[in-house]
């Protein structure tokens, strides 16, 4: 694999590599010292063209976990503010040495330009409203350790919000459909996509209607400037029939999970707090970010560029 | 090797292993992973069989973040590290089915290191087929088997089998 741009260029058996690769990232997540010499003398650039907490940290520290160099560009102290072009970024990081540029931005498909510019691998920590592949990876991840279960057959995934504008519901829809997963979405339809007849969804536009049915509850974060571009009349509005309260809580079957990709807007979507819900994956899933991003940058680093001079393997 | 012929040098290794520690005490098994695996679990159940009040711990520990040749050999799924006794002031006996270049016990002696400090690192294998490519010598021993480069041996419970490559 050279890049990771979005779950369907990985496909099932990409996809369900890199599940099994993050198994034993977590064993070394748990050793008194949690670093492996794996990718000494790679370097990892992260580039990110938008706001980010735990993405960002979680690939530098899974980037440093393995070893890798790590260089952080952002944008408000860069060239960029000189005028200095994307490509012309990109390059000039190229020239340094980097083996991988870990991209985010706010237009689509930035990653597959940036991947015309330079031979590094990229990785897509998120382009616009299209796909954030490593958050999907996480999230499959985190229920098939919960529930004990490597594929999703029979189960139903409900993802509650602002489908449009999400990158998280684009690449989860793709990540969970192939595991085996029914998915449903639940959204007003101010925030669907005009057309959603082509992706392998229903659509509900009652949370309590699929409540009863659901296995896992996905919450979608509502962006406040949704509200001021008139997608929702009022963010009260939005809580009373999106939003996650005990009620609807006690709607869900007793087994159902619930995730959040963070960060929350309390009050809005997430009436309850979910740190009083025992079947709530939350923490589960910023905590399986570093060592999924782990298997990511191993499986697009190990064995390139600085080995491959090697003609023999020996045992 | 026949299958009696690993029997009986698993139970020979076991008994020199407890030998040299005098006992099982401070004592633990570690199998790479995949080859090792089971060699480690035989050379615990012999162990066993001889000290019956002694546990020895049992981990297993996948290299693949450790080799100096990475990425050449994929990362085989399921074949997890789990070493979940404490390794500071062990002895380790790290077990390997086939000693060969020596790299994988390299990798492993440094893989060892991230779970603590023990107080001595031992080396058994079932088979030695030379060849070294690092200063590595096994502390115990099933059988010194000379081979070609190209030959292939396969060494599992029911004996050793070592497959003739083209002579080089």
């Amino acid at each position: 694999m050279k890049h990771l741009r979005s779950i369907e260029e990985l496909g099932h058996d990409g996809l369900v590599r890199l599940l099994e690769l993050t198994n034993h990232m977590v064993e070394v997540n748990s050793r008194p010292v949690p670093k492996v010499p794996a990718l000494r003398g790679r370097t990892v650039v992260s580039l990110f063209f938008e706001d980010s907490t735990r993405t960002r940290l979680s690939f530098e520290t899974a980037a440093k976990r393995l070893s890798a160099d790590t260089m952080t560009f952002s944008v408000s102290t860069s060239s960029v503010n000189k005028g200095e072009s994307l490509r012309d970024t990109v390059e000039t990081i190229t020239d340094m040495g980097v083996d991988a540029f870990v991209v985010r931005h706010k237009s689509t498909g930035i990653p597959w330009q940036i991947s015309d510019w330079t031979d590094a691998s990229v990785v897509n920590a998120g382009d616009g409203w299209h796909q954030h592949p490593t958050q999907a990876l996480v999230d499959c991840f985190t229920v098939r350790q919960a529930l004990g279960c490597e594929r999703f057959d029979g189960l139903t995934l409900t993802i509650v919000g602002d489908i449009k504008h999400s990158r998280v519901a684009r690449s989860n829809i793709s990540a969970f459909s192939m595991l085996g997963a029914k998915v449903i979405l639940v959204a007003p339809p101010t925030l669907l996509p005009p057309d959603v007849s082509h992706w392998p969804v229903e659509v509900s536009h009652r949370l309590d209607d699929v409540l009863a049915h659901t296995d896992i509850l996905y919450m979608l974060r509502l962006q406040s400037e949704r509200m001021s571009q008139g997608h929702v009349p009022n963010l009260r509005e939005y809580a009373e029939t999106f939003g996650l309260d005990a009620a609807r809580v006690g709607k869900l079957p007793s087994r159902a999970v619930l995730m959040h990709p963070g960060p929350m807007n309390r009050g809005v979507e997430m009436m309850v707090d979910p740190s009083t819900l025992p079947n709530s994956l939350i923490h589960q899933q910023v905590s399986n970010g570093v060592s999924v991003r782990m298997a990511v940058l191993f499986d697009l680093l190990a064995g390139e560029s600085s080995t491959s001079h090697l003609s023999q393997v020996a045992s | 090797m026949s299958a009696d012929d690993v029997r009986r040098a698993i139970t020979r290794i076991a008994h020199e292993i407890l030998e040299r520690q005098q006992g099982p005490a401070q004592l633990a098994i570690v199998g790479l992973q995949r080859g090792g695996a089971w060699l480690a679990e035989a050379i615990i159940d012999a162990l066993h069989q001889i000290e019956p009040n002694g546990a020895v711990p049992l981990g297993y520990l996948d290299v693949s973040m450790h080799r100096d040749d990475i990425g050449l050999r994929p990362v085989v799924p399921g074949a997890i590290s789990r070493i979940d006794f404490p390794v500071d002031g062990a002895t380790v006996v790290l077990v390997d089915d086939v000693l060969y270049t020596g790299r994988t016990v390299r990798a492993a002696m440094e893989g060892i290191n991230t779970y603590g400090r023990p107080r001595s690192i031992q080396l058994a294998v079932l088979v030695d087929r030379g060849h070294r490519e690092l200063p590595i010598r096994p502390d115990y021993v099933g059988k010194n088997l000379p081979t070609h480069l190209a030959d292939d041996v396969r060494a599992t419970r029911d004996g050793v089998v070592v497959s003739r490559g083209a002579a080089s």
